[in-house]
């Protein structure tokens, strides 16, 4: 179970460091995810990024979104870039030039940073055990260039790379598991979340700066021009995400698993799907096998039966 | 006190960068630049040296972890070669645009394919556009004294660059050279720590970095930094002035040899520039009036000393080890040329491609160079274009 630093959403902090007046589209699942993240973890922290949707809506100069210090240096090296950062402040405060103070490193990168091109970077900074929380902002696409499909994006869903046409329909493989990934690095902790469940994402980023040691937090981004949905519907998108158990919410702590939102009983994923443009050409046998590979998963971590449908 | 040691040119390296109290270093390894970061290791793990060493998965990650901790206000080293320096190629901007002063030591390397760990100069002309300060040692002295100043003009509040340290890889970076050390109390009262810059990422004053740059600002941006490596060389030979000062040996632009009354001039830069010496001497004797210039600084590139430096020759032979696939042969060259072109009075000026990928100039190598050229500017020979390949077995 997640540790308790916030019992309710009253207990943030009415001030956000992520502050109004960003560009993001409406509805933008990452800006929220980001908004909490920040109430969450405070303003001692140094935040990097990954080039991507939150870095240009945040940063057109020469106005920065970003009440606490920022830095975007490429794309694929936003988890190196804050290895320096982490290693840096160490140095520097026990050589006394800087004064002892606990600072959180972090970093926000999308999926295409995370998965793709900065999962060596990634994985280089896990494994020599840097302090540092590193969020995914994980919207399923490269959103930012016009959604292209990235090792992120699942199965059979369109992308203006992974056209649906009379020969492929949609992206043939299944998403990555990135978690399991990061997982394999044997990091102090490791979680997902979601701005739907919006105390429980910030319960996790807490937790994710508090740890000593790399922290992973995978948040699941509803993206309304990605994904094909009216705006207003992305707490909705979220929400049908994880009680179909397409988007389980759980942390992994010193290698321990745990459910934080159970789902007693799943949706069948079509509630899912069907609201999402980007699946609305899948047939019965496509839905079905993502079903099944979707009851397999929950059976692993536990999760509630699905209702029948 | 200043002593005499035998050391390799790696070596010194390391122990400029220990002497100069780095807070980071960040590096990946790579032939033949790998004694540079070995050393720095030792020194670390066995506490000589107050730092943190990085063991990053890549070179674009060791540029990368450079980055952040340069910008909390660390000061930082990393090495590479060759490939490695192409991988890092486009971080080495972000570190030039963001003002960051790195110290990088480039062990020259030749560029694959074919995989070549042998020394030539391309690795760091394939970058040469990317906003750094680029220097050309040929000695562990240089080596040495250079790293020590390199830091004092990076971190200058006028300069905030970051300065690659060239020198060529295995004809300087395997060989044990006769140098003076510094001592420790000297450098300490040249270069202090450095200071944490206001800009600094620090969440006691948030400040952005990095920001999307639209067209109405980028050219501004580009032209400031522009700007700052122009203006860095008077501050370069301010900080080798300092250093000559306490030291007693002063470094510059350029460093000629036996050029006063010359009849051609070789113009080189790194470690070859010892045999081209010897070949000078031996032309000499055979009655042959000819001379060398090293250069040592290539960015900012010194277009004006060079004007006034050569303006009165006859002919000036560029050798390098390196060349522009496809265009006007070698980068030195092109640059040397195109800085005499629009002067009245002008030498012509000849360019001579050698040594890539670990082929040795021999002392022959330059003497027929310099004849060559004369003969060229006196009309007795010719050449196709005012460029060529030499070494290359038909």
């Amino acid at each position: 179970m997640t540790e308790q630093y916030f019992k309710s959403i009253k207990e943030l902090p009415t001030e956000s460091w992520f502050v109004h007046g960003e560009r993001s589209c409406q509805g933008c699942g990452e800006a929220l995810a980001t908004k909490i993240i920040m109430k969450a973890i405070g303003p001692s922290t140094i935040v990097v990024s990954a080039t991507g949707c939150l870095e240009i809506i945040s940063s057109p100069y020469p106005y920065t979104s970003w009440a606490v210090p920022w830095a975007h240096f490429l794309f694929e090296n936003a988890a190196a870039s804050a290895s320096g950062i982490e290693t840096g402040l160490r140095v520097l405060m026990r050589k006394g030039r800087l004064p002892k103070k606990k600072i959180n490193v972090t970093v926000f990168a999308g999926d295409g940073g995370t998965v793709d091109i900065g999962l060596q970077s990634l994985s280089g900074a896990l494994e020599r055990g840097h302090d540092f929380l590193y969020v995914c902002l994980d919207n399923e696409a490269y959103m930012n260039t016009g959604i292209q499909r990235s090792s992120s994006t699942p199965y059979a869903a369109w992308t203006t790379t992974s056209a649906v046409g009379k020969v492929i329909r949609g992206k043939p493989q299944w998403k990555k598991d990135i978690v399991s990934i990061v997982d394999a690095h044997r990091v102090p902790y490791i979680a997902t979340a979601c701005p739907t469940y919006p105390l429980d994402l910030a319960n996790k980023a807490k937790r994710g700066v508090e740890v000593e040691g790399p922290a992973y937090l995978h948040v699941f981004c509803p993206c309304p021009p990605g994904w094909r949905y009216p705006s207003e519907k992305s707490i909705l998108v979220g929400r049908l995400g994880v009680e179909t158990g397409i988007f389980p919410l759980y942390e992994i702590e010193d290698g321990e698993l745990g459910l934080t939102v159970n789902v007693p009983q799943r949706k069948h994923v079509r509630e899912y799907l069907k609201i999402q443009g980007r699946f609305t050409h899948l047939n019965e046998e496509e839905i079905a096998k993502i079903q099944k590979r979707v009851d397999e998963e929950s059976e692993k971590l536990g999760l509630g039966p699905r209702v029948k449908s | 006190m200043a002593k005499r040691i035998p050391i390799e040119d790696s070596y010194a390296a390391s122990l400029a960068v220990k002497m100069a109290n780095v807070d980071v270093i960040s590096a990946y390894p790579i032939t033949p630049q790998t004694h540079i970061v070995e050393r720095l290791s030792e020194y670390v793990s066995n506490g000589e040296l107050n730092a943190e060493y990085i063991n990053v998965e890549s070179e674009h990650s060791a540029m990368s972890a450079c980055l952040g901790a340069s910008a909390v206000g660390a000061r930082c080293f990393t090495a590479t070669a060759g490939q490695g320096l192409a991988l890092m190629h486009e971080v080495l901007f972000i570190a030039a645009g963001n003002r960051l002063p790195i110290v990088m030591t480039v062990a020259n390397r030749s560029l694959s394919p074919n995989i070549s760990i042998w020394g030539d100069q391309s690795d760091m002309m394939a970058s040469k556009d990317c906003g750094w300060i680029q220097i050309y040692c040929e000695d562990a002295q240089e080596i040495f004294d250079i790293i020590l100043c390199a830091y004092k003009n990076a971190e200058d509040d006028r300069v905030l660059l970051p300065v690659a340290v060239n020198f060529d890889g295995f004809y300087a970076t395997h060989v044990i050279e006769s140098m003076v050390v510094t001592s420790q109390e000297e450098v300490d009262d040249f270069l202090p720590p450095r200071k944490i810059p206001s800009f600094a990422l620090h969440p006691d004053h948030p400040t952005s970095w990095g920001a999307v740059g639209f067209p109405a600002i980028q050219t501004e941006i580009k032209k400031q930094l522009e700007d700052a490596l122009r203006n860095s060389k008077s501050i370069m030979n301010e900080v080798w002035n300092q250093y000559g000062r306490i030291t007693g040996r002063y470094y510059d632009i350029f460093e000629p040899y036996k050029t006063e009354d010359a009849e051609v001039v070789l113009l080189l830069m790194g470690s070859s520039c010892g045999t081209a010496r010897i070949a000078i001497d031996r032309l000499r004797e055979k009655g042959v009036k000819a001379g060398v210039l090293k250069l040592r600084l290539f960015r900012p590139f010194p277009d004006k000393e060079l004007r006034s430096f050569l303006k009165d020759y006859r002919v000036v032979a560029v050798v390098e080890k390196d060349f522009s696939a496809g265009g006007l042969g070698g980068h030195l060259f092109s640059e040397v040329r195109t800085s005499l072109y629009n002067l009245k009075q002008k030498p012509k000026v000849l360019g001579f491609i050698a040594g890539l990928g670990g082929r040795d100039i021999r002392i022959d190598e330059f003497e027929s160079v310099a004849k060559k050229a004369l003969n060229i500017v006196n009309g007795k020979e010719k050449m196709e274009r005012d460029f060529m390949f030499l070494q290359v077995r038909e």
